[in-house]
């Protein structure tokens, strides 16, 4: 199964010459796509920009687009800013550590529930993908959650989220396509059984799945704040999200840490700094990701998309 | 395999059910391994999915927290008249119905669109860097993404305001206005979602046979008309499985980015069903779980009847439907 979206280029160079009509209806695509890519980056560079100018140029509105004067003071203070790194560290163990849990338990049911011998196969994906469809709401989970001793754990952020039933559909698919009958038959007449083909055979040709899923699961535990908003309350427990929210939104900011903002002008624009200063900081690391891991997100879309 | 297993074993051996029954057993017995890899998959399933369903019977109903689910008092539908007579009903279910369609409205066909354009382009760096930037916000997380629409919106640093007033025209607290919210909610979801909302549509493109394309050229057709007559009839089965999906989620407007943006001022508009049973239950200093758990239940019942009837309806006007 290898995707290249970049590839995507069926349609043969016509051999006729363009008709007029054509050649301005590309013009305008291409001046409207150009619009569009402005659009899209615009937010950022500005975001950027503000993070980076001098305070009072942002305050008086003169930030547009490219950055006024140039000042690191925000950058300093988040680096000085011991709840977001208390934060940081906690978002990699939730990601980390909650990634494996969700590729694991995955691929487990995923491998089973793609072996046509499994007595019971359509009712058990039946059970699973019956729970797109309906669920039994926010409180009962949360009570189920708090009667299980969870909440204020790590656990919490964890294990009720432990498979993603559209991540396990995407594996399902997978296996049952990638992988012939006739693979499993000589694995048998070799006298392998299911968890030594699962171990031996399988896994080795699942690289593009595992990878597929790592990045699915990674982005939503390191994005995830809802969990962390109704089972956490202890502020050494928290996620970034958690903190960023309280920063970004809530607006309670510590500037215990700046020494040199004395006047109430001087803080209120300070804070505009942080906040873009923060939106970068918290960017970043899935910006430096995304070009290497991009095309593994289209691979999986279209795993997914051969059955949806 | 434990001695108690090998028991049963042999038990079964012993006491046929039946040839059906024993044919199954023995297929059963041999793929053992399958079921002890499913086992705990299957339970976290029953435990987190099926349980609170089972759960979910406290929305009938008086929860007590000290009494557990059984030992409350049975209260049949108070719960449910409760909300169909509170006052805010008809607001959250207005403001829930209004923010899906808008979305939909918006949301569905863009992407179409955005896909359909791409695809036009002949490969090269400007339309990798279009569809590469395209993707990008879809990875920002919707902490970060309200953190943006607030610097963005705001009154007095934001650009979209310092235009406003270079334009010569009054500045607009976007934020505290109700009516500007769900406008606020969609197109900045369309800046986030819309490339990456394209990628299933792009690889439905590039299977289109492209002797069609040729076929149309000869028979004197302009692009518009290839996208119209070949593109589009492409996509029609892919679409239609993601409209319906849509629908079922219809009332499922997301609670996180809708929590984030709110605030007292456009409460009016942005009080949705999911945010106002966290606000009841969960998030409420004496917490009425049952009340909370009854809209929930009301919520899951109204979009799952919502996604069967789309299905219905899909299947009888184009003949996509997802079972």
């Amino acid at each position: 199964m290898a995707f290249k979206i970049h590839a995507i280029t069926v349609r043969p160079r016509n051999r006729i010459r363009e008709s007029r009509v054509d050649r301005i209806f590309m013009g305008a695509l291409y001046i409207g796509l150009g619009l569009v890519l402005l659009g899209l980056l615009y937010p950022l560079i500005y975001v950027v920009s503000a993070s980076i100018s001098d305070p009072s140029a942002v305050m008086s509105g003169e930030v547009v687009l490219w950055p006024v004067g140039f000042n690191l003071t925000a950058y300093e203070t988040i680096m000085n800013y011991k709840q977001i790194w208390v934060g940081f560290a906690n978002s990699i163990y939730y990601t980390v550590f909650g990634t494996l849990v969700n590729v694991v338990m995955t691929i487990l049911a995923g491998f089973a529930l793609s072996r046509k011998n499994l007595v019971g196969r359509n009712f058990f994906m039946f059970l699973f993908a019956f729970t797109l469809l309906f669920n039994g709401g926010l409180v009962p989970t949360y009570l189920l959650v708090h009667d299980l001793g969870l909440i204020d754990t790590r656990m919490s952020l964890i294990i009720p989220q432990a498979i993603s039933v559209f991540n396990l559909l995407i594996t399902v698919t997978y296996f049952r396509t990638s992988l012939p009958e006739e693979l499993m038959d000589a694995a048998r007449l070799d006298g392998c059984d299911d968890i030594q083909y699962l171990m031996k055979v399988v896994l080795p040709l699942s690289a593009p799945i595992i990878a597929v899923l790592t990045l699915f699961y990674a982005v939503g535990n390191w994005n995830q704040y809802f969990s962390a908003l109704i089972y956490i309350s202890k502020p050494d427990l928290q996620p970034l999200q958690i903190i960023l929210r309280s920063i970004l939104i809530q607006n309670q900011v510590d500037l215990s840490t700046m020494m040199d903002v004395q006047s109430y002008a001087a803080r209120v624009s300070m804070i505009v700094l942080l906040k873009n200063a923060l939106i970068v900081v918290a960017s970043v690391p899935g910006l430096i990701l995304y070009p290497f891991v991009q095309k593994y997100f289209v691979k999986g879309i279209m795993i997914g998309a051969i059955k949806g | 395999m434990t001695i108690a297993d090998v028991k049963s074993d042999i038990q079964q051996k012993d006491k046929p059910i039946g040839r059906f029954g024993s044919r199954t057993w023995s297929r059963i017995r041999r793929d053992w391994q399958l079921y002890l890899l499913l086992a705990l998959p299957l339970a976290w399933l029953l435990l987190f999915q099926y349980y609170p369903m089972y759960g979910a019977q406290i929305a009938f109903r008086d929860y007590k927290p000290g009494m557990g689910i059984m030992e409350s008092p049975w209260v049949g539908l108070k719960n449910f008249e409760q909300f169909f007579h509170s006052y805010l009903f008809s607001r959250v279910i207005l403001n829930t119905l209004w923010l899906s369609f808008y979305s939909l409205a918006v949301g569905f066909p863009l992407p179409i669109l955005f896909a359909l354009a791409i695809t036009q382009l002949t490969g090269g760096l400007y339309k990798r860097s279009i569809q590469m930037v395209s993707y990008a916000p879809n990875f920002i997380s919707t902490v970060v993404m309200v953190g943006i629409i607030l610097q963005f919106l705001d009154i007095r640093t934001g650009p979209i305001n310092i235009l406003l007033k270079a334009l010569g025209l009054d500045t607009i607290n976007f934020m505290g206005l109700a009516d500007w919210f769900p406008s606020i909610y969609v197109w900045s979801g369309v800046w986030q979602f819309t490339g990456f909302g394209a990628i299933i549509y792009i690889a439905v493109l590039s299977t289109v046979d492209p002797t069609l394309h040729e076929a149309a050229v000869m028979d004197g057709a302009n692009r518009l008309q290839r996208i119209w007559y070949v593109d589009l009839p492409a996509l029609l089965p892919t679409a239609m499985t993601l409209l319906i999906l849509n629908m079922g989620q219809i009332l499922n407007v997301g609670f996180e980015k809708t929590f984030l943006l709110q605030n007292t001022l456009n409460q009016t508009a942005s009080e949705v069903i999911s945010t106002y049973v966290y606000k009841v239950s969960l998030a409420a200093g004496i917490a009425s779980y049952s009340y909370g758990a009854a809209i929930g239940l009301f919520n899951s019942i109204i979009g799952f009847i919502l996604l069967f009837l789309a299905n219905q309806i899909s299947k009888k006007l184009t003949g996509n439907s997802l079972w």
